[in-house]
């Protein structure tokens, strides 16, 4: 097949000569004699919300998992603000900067908002209390957390002691979110943040897609949801076969003509 | 491929600013929150019920016995409820306190050695007898229930062997061994020293599990493991640990049931870790893991404690206590999914 790079013309929603904040050339996946990923390039640049689309099977899942460390590529590279990375496990990528909202949300039901904003992070006092009691700092940790809900406009949860059980599906996706995007990470990537969720829900989460972004993080997210990716997208990946079919933006094509391109209907 | 798969689900915006929910239904969204509230109102109740049906309940001895025979099974508990919080189950925490307690006692009489290095082989009996479990856990990929019902008879048949079947007494033991036994009053209430150790296993375990970042992994485990990994926590790790808590946890109960029946005997005990779990259920801790508090299982020894022995004041034959005690497990566990429910 025939993938037609279209990084280089002037409607692709890039602005030349930009560096990009992630980037990934000639990834290679393959599973027995299945080919996940066929020599992928892909690259996000800073303050961009980019969508990848693709058929079942095309390769978005594989593509994801490269990149957030799930996954070990047989071939290509990853560079992270221009620097090579090779992530053995999704730790790394974290460690690095790439902060992944898995579908399944990863966060403890039992324990309340600011603790799963913390989970596995957790701060510790000051003094012998913190160094040889290893007690955290619960006050601390709970002002950050609602500094960084209030900084990302997520005023539904005032309240950062409540159980995450107790919350609405879109309020626990804004929690995994905002975890996310809670440690200076570089990278956020949303694995279909809004399948689960109904209508004024997802509205709410796609705003918090576009705060993320205005604050200077660039984010990867994957859906299914044509409208939504049309909505929140600032350039779309399009994935097919294991490989990119096009880059491509709202501006650019219509959803009809995306959807032709991922089912191989048409060319970009 | 669909190109629009919004869900239509109905949403009311008024339905936040008006609380429709029945008062049963604020009553279960208040004992989710508070998972030791249910508990705590169970043994004030049992107390005022036992008190009023017989005065002698009230009686400085019978409070002072009531606490002594609580201290060993609500230690047992204490490591219980680390294990249940991780959804496991730990059926060898009264084999593993009988060999604690044997290895303890030989150690101080035939071996010969000073007390505290005698406790301390036991301590070094617990962790390595909790290790082994939590081995099989994390390394064997083995369900808790499976790995602790083979330590069960394991660690049970290594005690007969080692011990040969015999008791140590009391009397033949340095005082020191036994020092977990003795009494002191409290505003006429004879406490003993290992109701003292209970609490103070309570409070240290209550911190940890409340206040370190150890304690939010445990639940965060028991709740979802899957989460607690992709989080960034060593689920095995953490499963590791609370194994090894729960043994030293239970060489400390060892030494409290050699002060309370003043002997280490191996076959006195095994059957505790049947109590140590219904202490633990009743006080409002989650079998499925990931809910409850230590608090709520000292609450839970101490209604098992005080209808056990309210029963025999009110000169009930044994066999109601057990059906008492077993009647309250399952109510305990049917209040639990019903609470649980509020989730959805």
């Amino acid at each position: 097949m025939t993938t037609i790079d279209t990084t280089t013309t002037t409607d692709d929603g890039v602005t030349p000569g930009a560096t990009p904040v992630l980037q990934a050339r000639g990834l290679v996946k393959t599973f027995g004699r299945v080919v996940g990923l066929d020599g992928v390039d892909i690259e996000l640049y800073r303050g961009e919300v980019l969508a990848i689309i693709g058929d079942n099977g095309a390769g978005k899942s594989t593509l994801i998992k490269c990149l957030t460390g799930a996954e070990i590529p047989d071939q290509g590279e990853i560079v992270l603000d221009g620097e090579r990375v090779h992530f053995k496990r999704p730790q790394d990528a974290r460690a690095a900067g790439i902060e992944t909202v898995y579908q399944t949300l990863a966060v403890a039901p039992s324990l309340d908002i600011a603790s799963n904003l913390f989970l596995g992070r957790e701060v510790r006092r000051k003094g012998f209390l913190g160094s040889v009691l290893r007690m955290t700092d619960r006050a601390g940790m709970r002002e950050r957390a609602r500094r960084e809900l209030r900084d990302l406009g997520i005023s539904t949860l005032q309240d950062v002691t409540v159980p995450v059980e107790n919350l609405s599906g879109g309020q626990r996706q804004a929690v995994a979110v905002a975890r996310a995007a809670a440690f200076g990470s570089k990278v956020v990537v949303l694995d279909e943040p809004t399948a689960a969720l109904g209508v004024r829900e997802s509205g709410q989460v796609l705003e918090l897609v576009r705060t993320l972004r205005d604050n200077g993080v660039p984010v990867i997210i994957i859906s299914h949801n044509m409208p939504h990716v049309f909505e929140i997208a600032d350039r779309i990946h399009v994935q097919r076969l294991g490989r990119r079919a096009a880059s491509i933006t709202p501006r650019s094509h219509s959803m009809t003509e995306a959807v032709a391109i991922m089912t191989g209907a048409a060319e970009a | 491929m669909s190109t629009s798969t919004l869900p239509a689900r109905a949403h009311d915006p008024a339905a936040e600013f008006l609380d429709r929910r029945t008062p049963l239904e604020r009553a279960r969204g208040v004992l989710h929150r508070y998972p030791a509230l249910s508990p705590a109102i169970v043994l004030v109740l049992s107390v005022v019920v036992f008190g009023l049906l017989n005065d002698r309940f009230w009686a400085p001895g019978n409070l002072s016995l009531i606490t002594q025979q609580v201290a060993v099974v609500g230690t047992l508990a204490v490591a219980q409820t680390l294990v249940i919080l991780t959804a496991g189950i730990d059926l060898s925490v009264g084999s593993i306190m009988v060999l604690g307690s044997v290895v303890m006692a030989q150690a101080a009489t035939s071996i010969g050695l000073p007390p505290p290095v005698a406790l301390l082989l036991g301590l070094l009996v617990g962790l390595a007898a909790g290790g082994v479990n939590g081995v099989l856990v994390t390394r064997l990929k083995l369900p808790p229930f499976i790995a602790t019902l083979g330590t069960l008879n394991v660690f049970l048949a290594i005690t007969l062997l080692y011990s040969r079947g015999a008791t140590v007494r009391g009397t033949d033991m340095p005082a020191f061994m036994t020092w977990t036994g003795t009494t002191f009053p409290v505003f006429g209430v004879r406490i003993s020293i290992g109701v003292l150790l209970m609490l103070a296993a309570y409070l240290v375990v209550a911190i940890a599990l409340s206040r370190t970042a150890w304690g939010k992994h445990v639940y965060a485990v028991g709740d979802d493991k899957d989460a607690a990994r992709l989080s960034g926590i060593s689920v095995n790790r953490v499963l590791l640990s609370v194994y090894l808590s729960a043994g030293a946890i239970l060489a400390l109960a060892a030494w409290l049931q050699i002060g309370r029946a003043n002997a280490a005997s191996p076959n006195v005990g095994v059957d505790m870790n049947l109590d140590s779990i219904t202490a633990v259920v009743i006080g409002g801790t989650s079998l499925f893991g990931g809910r409850g508090t230590v608090w709520g299982t000292l609450l839970g020894a101490l209604i098992v404690g005080v209808f056990r022995n309210g029963l025999s004041l009110a000169g009930l034959d044994v066999l109601y206590q057990t059906l008492a005690v077993g009647v309250l497990v399952i109510v305990a566990v049917s209040l639990d999914q019903w609470i649980r429910k509020v989730r959805k």
